[in-house]
């Protein structure tokens, strides 16, 4: 016998073991974030991470995507005011969410005006080189200071250690983050 | 990535009922987006436990603590409550990720994490935990990183986690919801040696869902420490680790608890060295007497006997501080 008799014919009623009562969110689910202090909506791909949607759809190409594997942080945002890498989440996770990118910073996207103290002692302690690295510096950096983890130089840098600079400029980064930390920016 | 449903229940039983083959459930999703990505993991449904929402830190009224499973980490770090109750935990913690990984890894997510052996991660090579019968790269391979405890002729990878180890060291347990409603099950019951089955991890079922990390009191007046080996001095996985919890009475180990992390297969109890301190003082001759049981057993490749050492220096390290000596 052929062997693809074998299998029996499925009824029109059979229950596949494990599957779903609950009906899945559609092919294309809406979300909405909240992102520089904007809301912004879109229908799309669930597999679509933070980073694609921030980058690709709105535009905001501040954060970076290096490994795309949660090991550079060259992508890390603010999501809900905490650091977190943007290529390892799924956007579609976040709905309600609040953003915050490097354009967000200081009086914002496209304006002549301040930039962010942050933004201000990388540019006065040379702390970037290349640049590929920084916007994921500068937002690590503030929550850094933020949280009281910069008073103390080595837990500064344990606590900027997942975003690497592959231009070696940590010396200049801890610096920068030391100057904002003793208020040199206020 | 390969297109999947995406589910977002709003209670436990949904959830669960959402389980079972081609479906994998998503917390943090820092471990799971990244095999997603390399084709390693490929469910065709993805529920997404977060709108469930067992968050939170409570503290139980004998001692202990109450992690919900989708606690951050990085909330569990900075909790008084834990640094008062489990500071090995903490510093277990202190010790896991980076800030930003700590910031969307969950509790639970982490003790679930699979292994971070590059030959699992890579399809292009035989492995199996990913794909049962085909092989293991490893056996032969570059095992450098690899285990020397709890290990089989099927499969060497390590379990990563530093959180795990130090939970096993303070034994414990599970909070799992499930066709049979709620069990509590030690932690260490949670995992399996790979044996002839790599690719089971744990005793969980399909639709099984750890819902709280149950953390007992520990014993009045014990000390306890951390002690993680690695390549690089930050935002690494250990080569080998170490947790102990240690209580002293009347000049002796009254009890203790050593478990090892980077070396075996599961969060690894070292019954025997604890058995070589109970009840005798604790002195440089004693821990090194234990620090040799703790790696009893040990089958190292060709390229990790360094392990067998490693994991001996960091159980002396962590005995000597929680015991004051160091």
């Amino acid at each position: 016998m052929d062997p693809i008799d074998d299998i029996p014919p499925v009824p029109d009623d059979a229950v596949v073991p494990g599957a779903p009562e609950v009906p899945p969110q559609s092919e294309r689910p809406d979300i909405t974030l909240r992102v520089n202090g904007e809301d912004r909506s879109l229908s799309l791909d669930p597999r679509r991470t933070l980073l694609d949607v921030l980058r690709d759809d709105f535009g905001l190409t501040g954060a970076k995507r290096g490994c795309d594997h949660g090991a550079c942080g060259a992508c890390t945002v603010l999501l809900d005011g905490r650091p977190v890498y943007a290529c390892l989440t799924l956007a579609v996770m976040h709905d309600g969410s609040e953003v915050t990118t490097v354009e967000g910073l200081g009086e914002g996207l496209g304006g002549d005006g301040e930039l962010d103290a942050m933004q201000r002692a990388f540019i006065d302690h040379d702390a970037l080189q290349c640049g590929f690295c920084t916007p994921g510096q500068i937002l690590t950096a503030i929550t850094c200071v933020e949280t009281g983890a910069a008073a103390d130089d080595a837990e500064a840098r344990a606590y900027m250690s997942g975003t690497l600079c592959r231009c070696g400029a940590y010396r200049n980064i801890a610096a920068a983050i030391a100057a904002v930390d003793r208020g040199d920016y206020l | 990535m390969r297109p999947f449903e995406y589910f977002r229940p709003r209670a436990l039983p949904e959830a669960a009922r959402l389980g079972g083959a081609g479906a994998s459930y998503i917390a943090g999703g820092t471990a799971l987006l990244d095999l997603m990505k390399d084709h390693v993991e490929q469910p065709e449904r993805l529920i997404d436990l977060g709108g469930i929402g067992f968050r939170g830190i409570d503290e139980t009224a004998k001692g202990g603590l109450r992690l919900g499973a989708l606690t951050r980490l990085e909330d569990v770090l900075q909790s008084p409550a834990v640094a008062a109750r489990c500071p090995v935990l903490v510093e277990a913690l202190r010790e896991t990720a980076s800030v930003q990984l700590r910031h969307m890894g969950t509790v639970a997510g982490n003790l679930l994490q699979r292994t971070r052996c590059p030959y699992f991660r890579d399809p292009a090579f035989a492995c199996n935990k990913r794909a049962p019968g085909s092989g293991c790269a490893a056996l032969g391979g570059d095992s450098r990183r690899h285990a020397v405890l709890g290990t089989s002729p099927h499969c060497i990878a390590v379990h990563p986690s530093d959180p795990a180890v130090a939970l096993v060291a303070c034994d414990a347990g599970v909070d799992l919801f499930g066709g049979d409603g709620e069990t509590l099950l030690p932690l260490r019951e949670l995992y399996r040696t790979p044996g002839d089955a790599p690719q089971r991890e744990t005793g969980l079922a399909a639709d099984e869902i750890v819902t709280a990390v149950i953390v007992p009191p520990l014993p009045a007046g014990a000390r306890s420490a951390y002690v993680k080996a690695r390549e690089r001095a930050a935002f690494d996985f250990a080569l080998a680790s170490a947790a102990v919890v240690l209580e002293m009475a009347d000049g002796a180990v009254a009890s203790v608890r050593i478990a090892l992390g980077g070396v075996a297969t599961v969060p690894w109890r070292a019954e025997a060295a604890e058995a070589a301190l109970t009840g005798r003082p604790l002195t440089r001759e004693t821990i090194a007497e234990a620090a040799a049981r703790a790696v009893e057993g040990a089958q190292p490749t060709d390229g990790n006997a360094y392990k067998i050492d490693l994991a001996r220096a960091v159980v002396t390290r962590a005995l000597h501080r929680a015991g004051g000596l160091a």
